[in-house]
């Protein structure tokens, strides 16, 4: 399973690697919901100040919908599910390197968009361990829950509009725990904030035990 | 359906009618009016019973049914019509839920919507079995439905928990609830206790008999999409076999006259099923389902195609 899961993250990140569509798409995208949200709340630095975690996870949630709708897009084409399908790959380990990839892809926007509610929200951040870990715990439970409902509505004609309904409803306690995480972090409010990840710790292990006990069924359906 | 099933359709309805009947009697006409909250007290033998179904008997039977569903053993399209039916039931009791719950909450507390963690993660709850509805709404093969609403109602069960408790955390000035509320559990006593459970058991079998008529509905669907892809198929044969045992027809080989028979056969094909998907306008699904079904059409096409592959691709191509 492991074996399998690096080989398809590695298919996964090569693809994006060469494409660039993460490069040149995704990641412009997440610096402009910021600069919009910037726009919507005014210029004026402490409101923004306030809103920046949960503008940035807002972000990084908006972000997880493209990514994962993109990785389903690689696996659209030319009978790729049929191969992936026949290629005898667990799909444990196709869930679990699809979500290695996808999470790969939401670090490296999360780096930018850190970089970016720093430099235009003009943010301090008080505790670096606190936000870190729960960037890490988010980005796995975000990614799994991405692909499993990217898997569900893989091949249907409607899926643009049908998975964000699907998954950002999911993601609301991601959404909650990371950005009250983060103004603890912000703020330097250790031990409120470490209590969050109690709630993102459970997310990301729930959904990775479902996606690795549901993914088959759903590979042969679609 | 059987008889019998009906014949208890209509049991548990008439039961459901005359439960409610009396519960509205009872709220109205018997139960005095609360100290505090006034004639507003009567919002409480409808709006706790309708919360109960909606977030205990309705999701509850919804991911009873589809885990039933994904287990192998017990895997029968029972189990997932059971659970689309619960689902659809439990939409409209959590929406019901809100409204009331809302209508109490204006004169109560001043405002139509609080973000406290009840409100909130109902809510939720609500968007994340809109979409499980969305989800089933596309076209698909049976089956293939099926599962993929058993792992999508699984998997936004596996939330409510978590749903909850974030929400719980992060508005920790959440109300308390309403029987649970021991400032509230001394007031509800007598009649009124009385009329409250009567309530329960009232909205309890209402929503046995939705989900029965509901899962009756579904059964019904599927059947009429089933007999409209036999008659699209039969009638598709007799076509084919029309088309290859016409005098007229080009024998193997002859260039030139063959090749203008497979586009007509194709796009009669290509006509009947735009002729169904009219026809079934109401059922949107089954029309697509018997479209999709129709449009490769391989095997019965093949027996004019193959002769000529080379004339018959290109007027195809073009037509395309």
């Amino acid at each position: 399973m492991w074996r399998d899961a690096l080989l398809v993250a590695g298919k996964d990140v090569r693809i994006e690697l060469r494409s660039r569509v993460a490069l040149w798409q995704v990641l412009p995208f997440a610096v402009l919901v910021l600069v919009l949200f910037g726009f919507a709340l005014g210029p004026g630095p402490s409101a923004l100040r306030v809103a920046a975690p949960g503008l940035y996870w807002l972000a990084v949630l908006f972000t997880t919908v493209l990514a994962t709708q993109r990785s389903m897009a690689i696996e659209s084409g030319e009978g790729t599910r049929d191969g992936l399908r026949l290629s005898g790959i667990d799909p444990a380990g196709v869930f679990l390197g699809k979500v290695a990839a996808v999470a790969l892809q939401l670090v490296a926007v999360q780096v930018v968009l850190g970089a970016g509610i720093v430099v235009l929200f003009d943010v301090h951040v008080a505790t670096w361990w606190l936000a870190l870990v729960a960037s890490l715990l988010a980005t796995v439970g975000l990614s799994a829950a991405g692909v499993l409902y990217g898997a569900l509505s893989a091949g249907l004609r409607v899926r643009e509009t049908l998975l964000p309904l699907l998954v950002l409803p999911i993601v609301a306690p991601v959404l909650i725990a990371g950005s009250r995480a983060w103004s603890a972090a912000l703020s330097g409010a250790v031990a409120s904030g470490a209590s969050w990840l109690k709630i993102l710790g459970p997310f990301a292990a729930v959904y990775l035990a479902v996606g690795v006990a549901l993914y088959g069924p759903l590979q042969e359906t679609a | 359906m059987s008889a019998r099933m009906r014949l208890a359709t209509r049991m548990v309805g008439l039961a459901a009618l005359v439960s409610t009947a009396f519960t509205v009697w009872l709220a109205f006409w018997v139960t005095p009016p609360a100290k505090v909250m006034g004639t507003l007290v009567r919002l409480l033998y409808l709006h706790p019973p309708v919360a109960w179904v909606a977030l205990y008997c309705a999701f509850g039977l919804a991911a009873l049914s589809s885990l039933l569903y994904l287990w192998r053993r017990t895997r029968t399209l029972f189990w997932d019509r059971l659970g689309a039916s619960a689902v659809e039931v439990g939409v409209v009791f959590t929406a019901l839920t809100l409204i009331t719950g809302s209508l109490w909450g204006r004169p109560t507390w001043g405002v139509w919507w609080t973000w406290t963690a009840r409100l909130t993660s109902t809510a939720l709850l609500l968007v994340l079995f809109l979409g499980y509805l969305a989800l089933r709404r596309v076209p698909a093969d049976p089956e293939v439905r099926a599962r993929r609403c058993a792992v999508a109602a699984l998997v936004a069960f596996v939330d409510v928990p978590i749903v909850m408790f974030s929400v719980d955390w992060w508005q920790t000035l959440h109300q308390q609830g309403t029987v649970l509320n021991p400032g509230l559990d001394l007031k509800v006593h007598g009649s009124m206790a009385w009329t409250m459970l009567l309530g329960f058991v009232a909205m309890t079998l209402v929503f046995v008999w939705m989900v029965l008529v509901r899962y009756r509905v579904e059964v019904l669907a599927d059947r009429i999409g089933d007999e409209e892809l036999e008659v699209s198929l039969s009638e598709r044969w007799a076509e084919g076999s029309a088309v290859t045992l016409d005098p007229g027809a080009p024998s193997r080989g002859a260039p030139g006259r063959g090749a203008p028979g497979l586009p007509a056969t194709l796009v009669g094909v290509g006509r009947r099923a735009e002729d169904l998907a009219e026809h079934a306008s109401p059922v949107p699904e089954h029309a697509s389902l018997v479209a999709e079904h129709a449009a490769p059409v391989p095997e019965h096409a093949s027996p004019v195609a193959e002769p000529l592959p080379g004339h018959a691709t290109e007027p195809l191509g073009g037509r395309r």
